[in-house]
């Protein structure tokens, strides 16, 4: 599925040279008293995936819902493409996968992918979704309602969903979740090839051994910081040893 | 324009077709409103009140309740898989998820209300016969700002533990207005008097649709702004 070039109609945001996919400053949320991010910096190149690791609650999911533009940073910046990832154009460019799977249960896939086609204005929604769908394995299913499938069904469909009017940024988080074996091979192919079109992603993940080759840069997020920033290197077992010294520690 | 038209459209048919497939906004609303004129008609004492006295009064009271069923269905369908998290992520601006919401809502409650008048009138024995236009006229006026209104308040309920329970709280002091309009035409109408004396009130009902589609409108996106 190339990645570059969006059908969705012109885009009146420019990514020009030296303008990051995605870049964030000094990134803090906070709820009430509660300091879930505490000034977050990242900056995600074309092709490049980041893979973001923590325990639960360090506050993961915020900072996605943060650099998705669906929740405000309390302070600091995000910029998707130079603009904020709140405008229309810039939405056109991003695609999210968060825990949920934004589908309607009642809907099939294909009517539900068919229906997110329609709002990003691409042309054929039912055959967009259908080739969609087929890129995730998901020929079986495409016309049932969503809430007879499997979990592991209605994580791919998300994907699918995420991936259907062929983002230049993607915000995944958990996207292996459910899935069988034969279907995380599939995913991790996708994801490669998303990487190769130019893609750039950002990826929560516990699933470190599956897509550690595909990761340039792998950070930690522990209590609302990174506690561990580095350009990936080494094996997944002794980067595991060590993010459990650097957690415990 | 075109765009924005075409989204509301787009958002409005996939209601409507999540309805459809699940029926269970509007088969709740609508045997509810029936149970309410059932309980009405046995609970009256036809010796002392004439159902011409008490129609008018019943008609709005099960249309306005009967619409909250549809109103709190709105957005709960958003809430599930975090759907209304899909249609912010998407380009969909939050003046189209407003009113493509508020003519699914319209057609939800146009439904039940046309389902709604014809047992009104076998348990009440009234006689519509001239009236029905008139009648019409003052339903659609009134429905449509009950609508907006009834849709930016389960918007605003929907994230809230207790939205069943919230949303008539909320809403009913703003729809003690335009009630009060319907069931004074209503009231003339089923007297025979003519549409043509009834023009403050329509005017009244005018105004209300006016001020709060327009308010509604302008507030709906800020309450997505978290």
């Amino acid at each position: 599925m190339p990645a570059s070039t969006p059908t969705a109609g012109p885009h009146p945001v420019e990514s020009g040279p030296g303008v990051p996919p995605l870049l964030a400053r000094g990134v803090e949320r906070r709820f009430g008293a509660l300091r879930v991010l505490r000034g977050v910096d990242l900056t995600l190149a074309p092709g490049r995936l980041q893979l973001v690791l923590g325990p639960n609650g360090a506050g993961k999911t915020t900072l996605l819902r943060v650099l998705a533009g669906l929740t405000r940073a309390t302070a600091g910046e995000v910029l998707v493409f130079g603009e904020s990832p709140r405008g229309p154009a810039v939405r056109r460019r991003l695609g999210v996968l968060s825990h949920q799977s934004h589908l309607y249960d009642d809907l099939t896939p294909v009517e539900n992918l068919a229906f997110a086609a329609k709002l990003y204005g691409l042309s054929e929604p039912d055959a967009r979704s259908r080739d969609a769908l087929r890129t995730v394995g998901l020929e079986q299913g495409a016309d049932t309602p969503v809430r007879r499938l499997s979990r592991g069904t209605v994580q791919r469909a998300a994907i699918a969903r995420a991936l259907l009017h062929r983002p230049e940024v993607l915000l995944l988080d958990e996207p292996l979740t459910g899935l069988d074996p034969l279907s995380v091979g599939r995913i991790v192919g996708l994801l490669s090839a998303q990487l190769a079109a130019g893609t750039a992603v950002l990826l929560v993940t516990h699933s470190i051994a599956e897509v550690w080759s595909l990761a340039d840069r792998v950070s930690v997020l522990g209590n609302g910081r990174w506690v561990i920033d580095e350009p990936r290197q080494g094996a997944w077992e002794d980067f595991t040893a060590r993010l459990r010294a650097s957690l415990d520690g | 324009m075109a765009e924005l038209a075409r989204l509301i459209a787009v958002l409005a048919a996939k209601d409507l077709r999540v309805e459809v497939r699940s029926r269970t906004a509007l088969v709740s609303a609508t045997v509810f409103a029936a149970l309410v004129l059932v309980v009405f008609n046995f609970a009256r004492d036809p010796a002392s009140v004439a159902p011409e006295t008490l129609a008018p009064s019943v008609l709005w009271v099960t249309f306005t309740f009967a619409a909250m069923l549809t109103f709190n269905r709105g957005f709960a369908l958003e809430r599930e898989n975090a759907a209304l998290d899909g249609l912010l992520l998407s380009p969909l601006p939050r003046g189209a998820l407003f009113f493509g919401k508020y003519l699914a809502n319209l057609g939800f409650v146009a439904t039940v209300q046309a389902v709604t008048l014809p047992l009104f009138v076998l348990f009440f024995n009234v006689g519509l016969g001239g009236a029905l236009p008139g009648l019409v006229l003052v339903t659609a006026l009134a429905t449509a700002g009950f609508v907006a209104v009834g849709t930016v308040f389960s918007a605003i309920v929907v994230r809230t533990r207790f939205a069943d329970l919230m949303l008539p709280v909320l809403l009913l002091p703003f729809l003690v207005p335009p009630i009060i309009g319907a069931v004074q035409v209503t009231t003339r109408l089923l007297a025979g008097r003519p549409l043509s004396e009834q023009v403050t009130w329509l005017r009244f009902l005018g105004v209300y649709d006016i001020a709060f589609i327009t308010l509604c409108a302008l507030v709906f996106p800020a309450l997505f702004d978290e």
